[in-house]
């Protein structure tokens, strides 16, 4: 398959005609990095090129590391193939990598979602032979709420938790959903109070322009009582630890799009469950995928075979590529610090 | 449907018993009557019959949802529950319209009278116009087993509130064989005299295993019996009739013949509370021998003789058409006695004789040599204590021998369902012969939620090979299997099979090659089998 601009390496995806590797998970020479999720940009590459949107988060994470940037939509010839960055909606700054050689077009989406949550880059079709989807929720069980019913079902929960005397403990992932929980809070309810992991990922992002919402660091000197009603975003590593416990009686919430399923809901042993993800549900996958015009599809992390399977019977032609992505791993949902 | 579903969504989104006893008591305060009985009876585990197959569910919920039906079947398992599967895949519905659970429940019975065709339109239109939770729970209607989070207890508890009613008497109103088509809601919770059912049960008395001898204070105040390994039976002898009920409330009158004499030797208004056993020569059988009895609606002659049963008796609950629970037990339990001393040896009821002890330590004894009396080991009940209803802590204990215990190899793993969907929780387990790993065994339980997620993840990474939905996964982790017996069964390759077999230790510190053989395996068949 000498024609495939792309090729599934035990390091990564490989460009032969440009000589470099679309979010490695070993050390290479060079990569581009679709978004600063930990396990799509990792540390020891010896070149990093990444949307001007991405990069402060990789800075911030990665430190200082050998980082080109790249616009949304701006072209660029490397080697023998040419090169451009789209935005996949995922979090901000994350991008879809387009490649094209002698009109042949491929696309490496990472990981995206095409709802506009009103804060990331909204996600943008790109037209192509290939296109490499992720699977994370390639099942037809999984289909979101609008963020508008979100918006309503998380506020309620915070005014009835505060009414009752308690705190609402909220968590999720340090980049991308926190702030996108923020984005949707009723400021009239009360202040945000984050935890450092959420807070050092929201200076870095108000640093870049972004707009986000007042929040106010939890720091070991605060004193929960003085700032009443509060919500507390937190990443959910930080669930049942000497750290929460300073909020007393709390009211504690996921929001990750496991959360559709009733029996992660309770194994979790949170009062409730929000059903948010950054990642595409079903209908969105197979929206993305027909927008595509691709007939070749490369399915990564996720429901892999099952979603190869159904793409086959749909006329494509797909196939899995085994990659160490992680997608909203129920275990990352639980650990992940920033 | 509404406020029912309401009522799930409050309980289901807390971890909180009083909350969720809160959300009961408000909902049996404001609903119909026809819906309080109904959802009394489906929170006690009465629920309609099933009226439509799952595998015509899974059929017509694929084709509603524009999906092929293998893509179903692979969300099920992941999903882990099927009632909810469905209601996840359909598309949204049109035009919502509300009717009360008991109109949804009558629509569900009303099934079974339809031809095929008729019940899949009838299905797909309740489905068009209920909501996304409500049509989790018509389908939890449709496919049984309504298990939401709200034990018989948690809803008694708020029915008492609801109704101002004592908490033990409702959990007396509620035992026993009603169903909605049977009664009413005035009848059976309100009425001043309960209509009289003459098979209803008392609440059984359940014990807590004792973790402290030290605080039982003196041995004059307690009496001790063999906890006998059967299945604890309560016989009731009333209106010339007689009724066996077990601790899970099924009448098991018919499976048990023999104790129909029983009605030859007491006399009518009496309710025993005993231990169901094989019993031979003097002496209880172990429970492999009652094992074979379970579950058979009608008994062959061949196995009537073979393990014969018998009402092994410990408490005397009614005598004379009087309730005795409030008396204390040393005196119910002499007046058993009498009513027992005199009764032929062919008798289906004995009465459990009392452990003699002056000292703990002599029970002590006792309890250590329980095995050898195919008994799991000793119950202690205070000479004065009522009997109550439930399990209470203080005047009851059960005391335990220690579990058999063997250390073996996981070789398979499998999903959880459920709550535990996406874990792996079903495990195989092997024992060595010679180089070879024979399992013996599968244990589902007995690890923490942590461990669960670690094993999950070594599972994934390090399965060998996939059949269906089991794993074959590297021979590594050695577990401590804790089982309560032991028999042979040449159902399996291992030629034993274990009683109540769980994980109860994570053997990080055993090397692989040190877990237990085969031989060591029969050689506990030969001792406690």
């Amino acid at each position: 398959m000498s024609s495939d601009l792309l090729n599934f390496t035990d390091r990564g995806i490989y460009c032969p005609l440009g000589d470099f590797y679309i979010d490695p998970w070993r050390p290479v020479e060079r990569a581009l990095i679709t978004h600063g999720h930990a396990d799509h940009a990792r540390p020891g590459h010896g070149a990093y090129l990444a949307t001007k949107a991405a990069a402060p988060v990789m800075r911030h994470r990665l430190g200082d590391i050998p980082l080109d940037t790249i616009r949304f939509g701006e072209t660029r010839q490397i080697g023998d193939v040419t090169v451009s960055f789209h935005p996949a909606g995922h979090v901000p700054g994350s991008a879809q990598i387009r490649i094209e050689h002698k009109g042949q077009i491929w696309v490496a989406s990472g990981d995206y979602k095409t709802e506009n949550d009103g804060f990331s880059e909204p996600f943008e079709p790109v037209r192509c032979h290939a296109f490499i989807t992720e699977s994370t929720f390639g099942l037809p069980v999984f289909k979101w709420t609008p963020q508008s019913q979100l918006a309503q079902d998380i506020n309620a929960w915070w005014a009835s938790t505060v009414a009752d005397g308690r705190t609402p403990l909220l968590g999720a992932y340090a980049l991308g959903k926190a702030q996108r929980l923020m984005s949707i809070l009723d400021p009239f309810i009360g202040p945000i109070l984050t935890h450092g992991a959420v807070e050092n990922t929201n200076e870095v992002l108000r640093a870049q322009g972004l707009k986000l919402p007042d929040t106010i660091r939890v720091t070991p000197e605060l004193n929960p009582k003085e700032h009443k009603n509060a919500l507390v975003l937190a990443t959910p590593s930080a669930f049942g630890t000497p750290w929460a416990r300073r909020f007393g009686t709390t009211s504690t919430a996921f929001a990750s799009g496991w959360m559709r399923l009733r029996g992660v809901r309770r194994r979790r042993a949170a009062d409730r469950g929000f059903i948010m993800s950054d990642h595409a549900d079903w209908p969105a996958l197979n929206a993305a995928i027909k927008e595509t015009g691709a007939t070749r599809i490369f399915v990564t992390h996720g429901y892999t075979s099952v979603f190869s399977k159904w793409l086959n019977e749909q006329g494509y032609d797909a196939q899995i590529v085994s990659t160490e992505y992680e997608g909203e791993s129920l275990d990352t949902a639980e650990v992940e610090t920033a | 449907m509404k406020d029912f579903a309401r009522l799930f969504t409050a309980i289901d989104q807390t971890t909180k018993t009083n909350t969720k006893v809160a959300a009961l008591t408000t909902y049996f305060e404001t609903a119909t009557e026809d819906d309080r009985l109904w959802t009394i009876a489906l929170f006690s585990g009465r629920r309609p019959k099933r009226t439509v197959t799952t595998t015509l569910l899974r059929g017509w919920a694929a084709e509603a949802a524009g999906i092929p039906l293998w893509l179903f079947e692979e969300s099920y398992p992941i999903v882990g529950d099927l009632a909810e599967t469905i209601a996840l895949v359909l598309p949204e519905g049109n035009q919502h319209e509300d009717h009360p659970l008991s109109y949804w429940i009558n629509y569900v019975k009303s099934l079974s009278s339809l031809e095929e065709d008729t019940r899949k339109t009838a299905v797909l239109n309740a489905w068009s116009v209920l909501d996304p939770t409500e049509r989790f729970l018509f389908n939890k209607l449709l496919t049984g087993g309504f298990r939401i989070g709200v034990s018989t207890k948690l809803m008694t508890r708020a029915l008492a509130r609801a109704t101002g009613q004592d908490e033990a008497d409702l959990q007396h109103r509620l035992m026993g064989s009603w169903t909605p088509e049977t009664t009413n809601f005035h009848d059976l919770i309100l009425s001043e005299n309960p209509e009289a059912d003459l098979s209803k049960p008392y609440p059984f008395y359940l014990a807590y295993q004792l973790d402290d001898l030290d605080e039982l204070g003196s041995t004059t105040d307690w009496k001790a019996e063999r906890k006998w390994d059967g299945i604890r039976g309560q016989l009731i002898l009333r209106g010339g009739e007689h009724y066996l009920w077990s601790r899970g409330e099924d009448l098991m009158t018919d499976r048990f013949p023999e104790l129909a004499r029983a009605r030859d030797f007491i006399p009518d208004g009496t309710v025993l509370d005993g231990e169901v056993l094989a019993f031979k020569d003097g002496d209880p059988l172990s429970f492999n021998a009652l094992q074979k009895r379970i579950g058979r609606k009608t008994v062959p002659k061949k196995l009537l003789t073979e393990a014969p049963v018998i009402l092994y008796a410990y408490d005397l609950l009614e005598w004379q058409g009087q309730d005795l629970r409030p008396e204390p037990f040393a005196d119910r339990r002499n007046l058993l006695e009498t009513l027992t001393k005199n009764l032929p040896e062919d008798a289906p009821i004995k009465c459990s004789p009392l452990v003699p002890f002056t000292t703990w330590d002599d029970l002590a004894k006792a309890r250590d040599a329980s095995r050898d009396h195919n008994a799991e080991g000793l119950m202690l009940k205070r000479a004065d204590s009522p009997y109550l209803s439930g399990r209470k802590k203080g005047d009851w204990w059960k005391w335990k021998v220690d579990p058999l215990t063997i250390d073996a190899v996981m070789i398979y793993a499998q999903a959880g369902h459920g709550r535990r969907a996406n874990l792996f929780t079903d495990f195989t387990f092997a024992v060595w012969n010679g180089n070879d790993l024979v399992p013996f065994t599968k244990a589902y339980s007995g690890l923490t939620d942590a461990e669960f997620r670690k094993i999950t993840g070594w599972v994934r990474k390090n399965t060998l090979q996939r059949f269906g939905p089991v794993r074959q996964v590297t021979p590594e982790h050695v577990f401590e299997i804790a089982f309560e017996g032991i028999q042979e069964s040449p159902r399996h390759k291992s030629g034993v099979a274990l009683r109540f077999p769980r994980m109860s230790r994570w053997r990080h510190d055993k090397p692989l090659q040190e877990a237990n053989t085969l031989d060591d395996l029969k050689e506990m068949l030969q001792t406690y089998g």
